[in-house]
């Protein structure tokens, strides 16, 4: 008879102090040790109908992997996430577990789920230090084929399609390949070499990555399959940042959360000596209530505000952003004005002075408060202002992050490939085909802003597909 | 990594180079740009693409030296390599089936303005071309001006070379005489863009600029390009990377564009003193 561990609460993520780690950028959560791993996955009761491997997107084995933590066989362990998930150290940082894997978790019904995001982290980390093994090179099989875009999407895409022999380019705008991994989401959440470790791999397998093409106008999708490439993947990101259309949006200090987190990710204004330069200090406010909304208060946190707030017009239990995102931002000290909507962000201007450089620099933000009314079609309660509630938040920078949509450049510049009413690229389900002969598609270009286990597993998808069309060419 | 094929001084603060970049000479066309990066850890800049050799795979850039990145790039030599060169970006100015046009060049924006008065004298149209510099010293690209225009008019803030004053007096004087341009079409400082849009308004010829506002990644990921346009009436978004760089001028909301334009001064004039001391450090 197994022994199990019957603690209803999962071991805590050790971390650093929200103190100390509120004014550096290293990784929050340090991640579990041998021992806690080892007691955390005693807790696993090796359930026969495995109901968290349903909340999985890409349905990775999750109780026999964590067998093999049990059995101390770490590398087992990889060897399991790896037959269905390429990029575990990502989503085990990353993945909003609570809605997915751990949410259909039987421990969950009485106390906490096992902690399997922690777990898979742990393996993976565990590989990465201490594995040699070097990702062999496949024989070639002939076929060429190009991957629009670098991240999750498209990285998975081409790692899969490189095992099988395919001769693979991934074209990407940037100077830097990771697609969001790099220039979104901030180090204290996902460290850059982890992202740079799997693009190595790739290139060790000889895929060649191609930086500084913008698909639609450097190289068009026609003259890539023109160059002799058989099939392209398209994973270009849902890029748009969308505003708000309110008064004020183009004041100095108001930024998308995109720009502000490539200008502190990508371009390291976060660095003590930047080229790029980010307005720092003073008050921040963060409108929206995701994580790209977190990460952008937390690291507006890090780049040295005096006061951080994250407005957002539904209330708590709404919120969309990773769980213990929203409990991190809230030990850091940031301030959740809930229920609340801006209405026009407001700027500075001297009647006396035009050339006075502070004309236009944002002076603060104007709210409304708001209540929940009935929900709507998909449940969610609708907010609705409260009429003369508005107010004046006191800051000096804005930042938007209320979501973003798929860049309408490669749709415009390829005829035959049709998108929806949002953009998004229509693909067949379970392939990824889109409506233009030998192009697939997957990710947020698909679906819009989504998460990086879906993106992965559209890769997937779609690296199957192409290596089903072109082995019956 | 990108070869430096030639590089040439123009003026003291302006150089000419030549770049080895295949896939944008292939494609570029008058009014679109690219975005470098000196070396790694460096910042994007924009530069308008001054000309294509699509034979040689090579892109020809005029840069001002202004700030920290194009103080760097002035210390590359021929031989040297750029980290980055992305491109071509942005929509092409629109030059189909005009007839007459004037061409109002400001300071560097003159290397901007360059490719598209030829490409409009390659197409047959009548180009008139204003050039203005603040002094003699700083004048550019003169004899290229000249063969790409049936007329060329030099000003000078001081006089000290071709006609003394702004842009807007010739301009003026040819409307006043009954000039009919089919469009107008500017690029400089927003300021002088402003006043030629100021000077070409009633005579109710269509004014096109070129706008500058300070760009990231150059594919409308980041928004910080935006400028705000007023069409009839109603306010309107939109990002210069990707729906410009040109505008209808008397859409554009100039002073928003000056004021988003001036919004990292300060750190811009402490990173050119960086560098600068960089290197007279090296220099040492
Ligand atoms: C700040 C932030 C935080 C997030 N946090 C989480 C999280 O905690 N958990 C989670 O699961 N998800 C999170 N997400 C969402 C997740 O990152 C995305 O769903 C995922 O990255 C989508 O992957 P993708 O491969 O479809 O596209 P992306 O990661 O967007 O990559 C697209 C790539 O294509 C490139 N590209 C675009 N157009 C072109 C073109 N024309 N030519 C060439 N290249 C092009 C882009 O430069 C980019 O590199 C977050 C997103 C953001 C912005
Ligand atoms: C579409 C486009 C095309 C351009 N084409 C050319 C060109 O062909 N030749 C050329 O010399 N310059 C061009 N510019 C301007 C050029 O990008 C800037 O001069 C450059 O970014 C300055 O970088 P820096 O680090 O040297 O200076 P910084 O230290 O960044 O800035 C120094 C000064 O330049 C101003 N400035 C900063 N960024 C810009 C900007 N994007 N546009 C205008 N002024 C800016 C600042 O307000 C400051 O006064 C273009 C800009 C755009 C957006
Ligand atoms: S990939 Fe994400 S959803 Fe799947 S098991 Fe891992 S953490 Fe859970
Ligand atoms: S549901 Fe929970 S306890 Fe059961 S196998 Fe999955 S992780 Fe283990
Ligand atoms: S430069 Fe980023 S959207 Fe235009």
């Amino acid at each position: 008879m197994p022994k199990f561990n019957m603690n209803p609460k999962k071991n805590p993520m050790p971390s650093q102090d929200p103190q100390v780690r509120a004014h550096n950028f290293k990784e929050v959560a340090t991640g579990y040790t041998e021992e806690i791993a080892l007691d955390e996955s005693q807790r696993c009761l090796h359930c026969k109908n495995m109901p968290c491997v349903s909340g999985c997107p890409v349905n990775i084995h999750i109780p026999d992997f964590i067998q093999k933590i049990k059995e101390s066989d770490f590398e087992g362990a990889y060897q399991i996430i790896n037959m269905t998930s390429s990029l575990p150290a990502v989503c085990g940082r990353v993945c909003p577990q609570e809605t997915q894997c751990e949410s259909k978790c039987v421990r969950g019904i009485k106390g906490e789920p096992v902690g399997i995001g922690r777990l898979e982290r742990f393996v993976a980390d565990w590989h990465n230090a201490h594995s040699t093994a070097k990702p062999e090179v496949a024989p070639s099989n002939g076929h060429k084929v190009a991957v629009v875009g670098s991240g999750p999407s498209g990285l998975t895409c081409a790692g899969d399609l490189a095992k099988k022999g395919y001769k693979v380019t991934i074209f990407e705008a940037l100077h830097l390949a990771g697609g969001v991994l790099v220039y979104g989401i901030p180090e204290f959440r996902l460290p850059k070499s982890i992202v740079q470790k799997e693009v190595d791999n790739l290139t060790a397998m000889g895929v060649d990555v191609e930086t500084d093409v913008v698909v639609g106008k450097t190289l068009t999708i026609d003259e890539i399959m023109a160059q002799g490439y058989e099939a392209v993947f398209v994973g270009s990101g849902a890029g748009l940042p969308r505003f708000m259309g309110i008064p004020g949006e183009s004041l100095k200090g108001v930024y998308s959360a995109n720009e502000y987190l490539t200008r502190s990710n990508l371009m390291k204004a976060y660095k003590d000596d930047p080229v790029t330069p980010i307005m720092k200090g003073g008050k921040v406010a963060v409108v929206g209530g995701g994580n790209v909304a977190m990460d952008a208060a937390r690291t507006a946190l890090r780049l040295g505000a005096d006061k951080v707030y994250i407005v957002y017009r539904r209330s708590l239990e709404e919120l969309p952003a990773r769980r213990e995102e929203v409990e991190h931002a809230m030990e850091e000290g940031i301030e959740f004005k809930l229920l609340n909507n801006p209405v026009e962000i407001l700027g500075y201007n001297n009647p006396d002075d035009k050339r006075d450089p502070k004309n236009g620099n944002v002076i603060g933000m104007k709210c409304i408060q708001m209540k929940l009314g009935e929900p709507d079609e998909k449940g969610r309660r609708r907010p609705i202002p409260i009429e003369g509630s508005e107010f004046v938040l006191d800051v000096d920078t804005v930042v938007i992050a209320i979501g973003t949509s798929p860049n309408p450049l490669i749709k415009n510049t390829t005829a035959g490939l049709d998108v929806n009413a949002h953009g998004g690229i229509i693909v067949e389900e379970g392939t990824g085909k889109t409506t233009k002969d030998g192009v697939y598609a997957g990710g947020d270009a698909v679906t819009g802003a989504a998460t990086v286990i879906s993106a992965m597993g559209a890769g997937k998808v779609a690296a199957k597909a192409i290596d089903e069309y072109l082995s019956n060419k | 990594m990108y070869k430096i094929l030639t590089k040439e001084p123009l003026n003291p603060t302006v150089t000419r180079m030549w770049i080895e970049a295949p896939l944008v000479a292939a494609k570029a066309k008058p009014g679109q740009f690219i975005i470098l990066r000196v070396d790694a850890d460096g910042e994007r800049i924009p530069l308008t693409v001054a000309g294509t050799d699509p034979e040689k795979g090579a892109v020809c850039i005029i840069f001002q030296i202004v700030g920290a990145t194009t103080e760097k790039l002035n210390h590359k030599e021929a031989g040297e390599y750029l980290q980055d060169f992305v491109g071509p970006l942005g929509v092409a100015t629109k030059v189909d089936g005009l007839k007459n046009v004037c061409v109002v060049g400001g300071g560097v924006g003159c290397a901007i303005a360059l490719p598209i008065a030829q490409e409009l004298h390659r197409l047959g149209c009548k180009v008139t071309s204003i050039v203005g510099f603040r002094n003699k010293d700083l004048v550019i690209l003169e004899d290229e001006f000249k063969a790409a225009s049936d007329e060329l008019i030099v000003m000078s803030d001081d006089g000290s070379y071709g006609r003394k004053g702004v842009v807007t007096v010739p301009l003026k004087e040819k409307l006043e005489a009954g000039e009919k341009f089919d469009e107008v079409i500017t690029i400089g400082p927003v300021i002088m863009m402003k006043f030629v849009v100021a000077t070409t308004k009633p005579f109710g010829i269509p004014c096109t600029v070129s706008m500058n506002p300070i760009m990231i990644d150059g594919t409308g990921m980041c928004g910080g390009c935006r400028l705000t346009l007023n069409v009839d009436g109603k306010k309107v978004t939109k990002f210069a990377c990707v729906d410009g760089p040109d505008f209808n001028g008397y859409e554009v909301d100039f002073d928003e564009a000056m004021e988003r334009g001036a919004m990292y001064k300060s750190f811009e004039r402490h990173a050119y003193d960086e560098a600068c001391n960089l290197f007279k450090q090296e220099v040492k």
